[in-house]
């Protein structure tokens, strides 16, 4: 199972900012092992983010997003204590939601 | 829940029509399809392959979209860091695609009403290319171009 998400989201005038840096591998399938064996892709592929229970971004990613993947943005709105819930999923299938409360 | 033998077929019926109404591209991202991963794009080679798989034209260049803190020489391809803001009203979606990567897209971002246009993640480049941000607004597409010099590729190894 991977690790937890870092998830800081902070209001900024009127905006609230989201930063998460995710916990994965991200293999693009173009490196090999030292026995010259291909590894295979494994990256994150889509991810949600939701303020409490409204998407505000979703996302589609390729084995070109670096490994922990790192995502800022800001939306309008948001209130200190607000609930922020991110959901990603990966080429394998492997799910994780973290969610953080805005400060 | 316990669904009768009815609605189990109903329902996979429904799925199967999806799945392929979206083979055929005929479920355009945006759509109700919008959260299925966009395979087509992500194995496009060219501007053209990924614009035919965005099911949109040729995009048009634009000073609206901008490059913050995107370095000119990134020193370790396997962590660029970039952001892109776009202007341009509407704004629907904010594309990454770098030029000379095995595969062009990095990543697709889909800005609803409310979010403001602007994103920062960090890509992997294999070597100097030019990377495009590609923005949908109001349903058109429009493209900025930077180029980023890469000392130390990020992929293979």
């Amino acid at each position: 199972m991977a690790d937890p998400m870092k998830i800081r989201a902070n209001v900024v005038g009127e905006s609230t900012e989201v930063k998460v840096l995710m916990s994965h591998e991200m293999e693009t399938g173009q490196r090999k092992d030292a026995q010259g064996n291909a590894i295979p892709a494994w990256f994150i592929q889509t991810v949600a983010v939701a303020h409490d229970g409204k998407p505000v971004l979703s996302a589609q990613w390729g084995p070109a997003i670096a490994k922990n993947p790192f995502l800022a943005f800001k939306f309008k709105g948001g209130a200190k204590g607000d609930k922020i819930q991110i959901t990603w999923v990966d080429s394998r299938g492997e799910k994780r939601t973290d969610e953080a409360l805005i400060a | 829940m316990v669904k009768s033998r009815r609605e189990i077929l109903k329902s996979s019926g429904g799925m199967t029509l999806m799945a392929l109404l979206a083979a055929a591209g005929w479920l355009k991202p945006g759509s109700a399809a919008a959260q299925a991963w966009n395979k087509s794009a992500f194995d496009a080679k060219s501007m053209d392959e990924a614009m035919k798989a965005f099911g949109g034209g040729v995009p048009v260049q634009s000073k609206e979209i901008i490059f913050v803190s995107t370095p000119d020489i990134a020193e370790n391809g396997a962590v660029v860091p970039i952001s892109i803001t776009s202007s341009l009203p509407k704004t629907e979606s904010i594309a990454i695609l770098i030029e000379k990567n095995p595969n062009m897209l990095a990543g697709s971002f889909d800005i609803p009403p409310g979010t403001e246009p602007a994103i920062s993640t960090r890509v992997k480049m294999g070597q100097t290319s030019n990377v495009y941000a590609l923005v949908k607004a109001d349903g058109r597409y429009f493209v900025a171009s930077k180029e980023i010099k890469v000392t130390l590729g990020g992929c293979g190894g």
